[in-house]
Formats: C-alpha cells, sequence, structure tokens
C-alpha cells in the first residue's frame, strides 16, 4: 500500500482485527455482486470504499425514474443510462483505485462458470426466486460462499451460505425450490432505508467472510421487520433431502 | 399441551394475529398449526418456518412449550 492508500482506508486499518495485513487482503480479493439496484447500491458503494481490489457487477436494466428513491447509487442526470455504466462511474468516483469489472447481462443458467472460479464472495442482490434459485445452484457447485439478502414492503433477510464448507446449508434448502414467484418491489413497494439496512448488513458480511473473522450469519438467517422494529434470527441447517447441496456433494 | 404461534411481519396483517396460544391434545405439525390458526388455509411452500429458533419443514412436529414462528417470503432486491 501507498501512502495515500494507507490515509484513504486508515479509519479501518486502525481497528486491530483488520490492520494492514487485513486491509492489504481485502486489496487483493475479488467480489462478484449481481443486482445493482436497492441492495446493490450499498453493498457496491461500501465494497468500494472499504478497498475491496476487484468487483465484478452484474445487470441487465437501465435507470428509470421510480428507482431513485432507494437505489442510491444512481442520480436524476442518469436517467435511461445502462445501470453498470452509471454504477461503474459512481464507484469509480468514490475509489478510482480498485478495479471495476462491469458486464451487462442478466444472470441465469446459461452465465459462464469462469467468473465464478475467480471470485472469494458472490453477493445476491437479485430481486426475484428464480434468479436467486440459479445463483445458488451455480455457487453451490463451484463451491463459493454467498451472501445473500432480500428486502420488501417493511420486511428483509440476510443469510450467509459458506458453500466452499461441507455440510453448509444453501438457498435451496431455505426455500425448497418453490415454483411460486412472489410479489416485486414495484407491485407492493418498498421502503428506502430498509434496502440500505439490508445491504449494509450485506457488505458487512462480506467483509467478514473475506478476512475469516468475527462471527458471521453462516448457518442463519436475519429477519427485520421494520414497521414493528423486530429483528428475529433463528439458525439453519442443511436439508438432508435438498436436491441442490446434497446431490452435488455425493457426485 | 399449549404452544406458542407468532406471525412475522406482513403475515400480521394477513393472518390478521402477531402472536397466539393454542391448546391440543395430539400430536400437532407445523402444517396442521397452520391450518388451526387460519381456518384451513393451505400452508404455502414457501412461507419459512421455525420451531424455538431453529428453521423447521412443514412435517416437523412440535410438542408442548414450543414457539413456532411463521415468516412471509422476501425476494426483492
Amino acid at each position: 500500500m501507498n501512502d495515500s492508500q494507507l490515509l484513504r482506508y486508515s479509519r479501518q486499518i486502525l481497528l486491530p482485527q483488520i490492520d494492514v495485513s487485513g486491509q492489504q487482503q481485502l486489496l487483493n480479493s475479488k467480489v462478484l455482486i449481481i443486482g445493482v439496484g436497492g441492495l446493490g447500491s450499498p453493498v457496491s458503494m461500501y465494497l468500494a470504499t472499504s478497498g475491496i481490489g476487484h468487483l465484478v457487477l452484474v445487470d441487465f436494466d437501465q435507470v428509470d425514474l421510480s428507482n431513485l428513491q432507494r437505489q442510491i447509487l444512481y442520480d436524476t442526470t442518469q436517467i435511461g443510462q445502462e445501470k453498470i455504466v452509471a454504477a461503474k462511474h459512481k464507484l469509480q468516483l468514490l475509489n478510482p483505485e480498485i478495479q471495476i469489472t462491469a458486464i451487462n447481462q442478466q444472470f441465469d443458467k446459461k452465465f459462464a462458470d469462469d467468473l465464478f472460479n475467480q471470485v472469494d464472495v458472490v453477493v445476491d442482490c437479485s430481486d426475484n426466486f428464480a434468479t436467486r434459485f440459479a445463483l445458488n445452484a451455480t455457487c453451490v457447485r463451484l463451491g463459493v460462499p454467498l451472501i445473500s439478502g432480500a428486502a420488501l414492503r417493511w420486511e428483509g433477510q440476510v443469510s450467509v451460505f459458506l458453500l466452499n464448507q461441507a455440510n453448509s446449508p444453501c438457498y435451496n434448502c431455505l426455500y425448497n425450490d418453490c415454483e411460486q414467484e412472489t410479489e416485486t418491489c414495484n407491485e407492493v413497494g418498498i421502503l428506502a432505508p430498509l434496502v440500505g439496512i439490508i445491504g449494509s448488513i450485506q457488505a458487512l458480511e462480506v467483509i467478514k467472510v473475506l478476512l475469516n473473522m468475527g462471527q458471521s450469519l453462516a448457518g442463519k438467517l436475519l429477519r427485520f421487520d421494520a414497521y414493528n422494529n423486530k429483528w428475529h434470527q433463528a439458525s439453519l441447517k442443511q436439508d438432508p433431502t435438498c436436491p441442490v447441496c446434497n446431490n452435488t456433494k455425493s457426485v | 399441551m399449549t404452544i406458542t404461534v407468532k406471525f412475522f411481519a406482513s403475515l400480521r396483517e394477513q393472518v390478521g394475529k402477531t402472536e397466539t396460544q393454542i391448546e391440543f391434545s395430539d400430536s400437532l405439525t407445523v402444517n396442521k398449526i397452520w391450518q388451526q390458526v387460519t381456518a384451513n388455509k393451505v400452508l404455502p411452500k414457501h412461507i419459512l418456518v421455525a420451531v424455538n429458533q431453529e428453521y423447521a419443514s412443514q412435517d416437523t412436529t412440535v410438542k408442548e412449550g414450543d414457539e413456532v414462528a411463521f415468516f412471509p417470503p422476501v425476494t426483492g432486491g
């Protein structure tokens, strides 16, 4: 690290658990973020400013006026732009020293595996079950840790799946691949600060998983009911009948 | 036997309850508990259930003093 980097990251280098070596580890890390909307905004902004050396962003959407209430990566001058382009621009202003790869593509089952083999952690900031199940299946198959967050209305949830470790539950253990689609933010609404809270917890968990420190949300699901100000955390075990993680491991 | 049933977030409005206690004599599964408190509605697959702060399946059997919590699905982002 040069003097400018030591100063830029000084407030977290001060933390004894991080120190210069932890910061160097973050600078050497590569994180894949699927979706740069409400959750992807705080996730990518905090990971960029924290000095995660290489961020890979995947999204296929354009900035819409209705996004600006909560997708704080974007501003009014960027309406109509590809989100990936606008996001990269903003993140490089926040931290010009990190590398950002922007992929303008929808994540689905056909998405190339190569990318997953090159990253340390994947962050799920998508907005629908189909993407979440496809992303989980890829992370299980390739053994990449997955930090999953979701928010809708006044409620949100975060979990960490350490899919690089044996006997880790996966997203499919939680929802058992229910085909039913549920509501989206476009239909039932979402409160802006809620995605900030949930996305910030995801970013925090990414740092802890990258540095392998502290108590992560691995094997747990944290739920937040913002309207009633209730937090709830319950433990989650691998489903012995899960067709995604158990089949893969037995092959 | 008595168990406590809790509903989280938007399920409170959907079910019209925050917390309730039910009494029963036979062994009950999570699925049956849901039916008992919602006047025989089918428990949707994507609703998560925790028994004593541990995620459980719809077939999990509960016992005296257990706390059963139901959570709505959240997929937005």
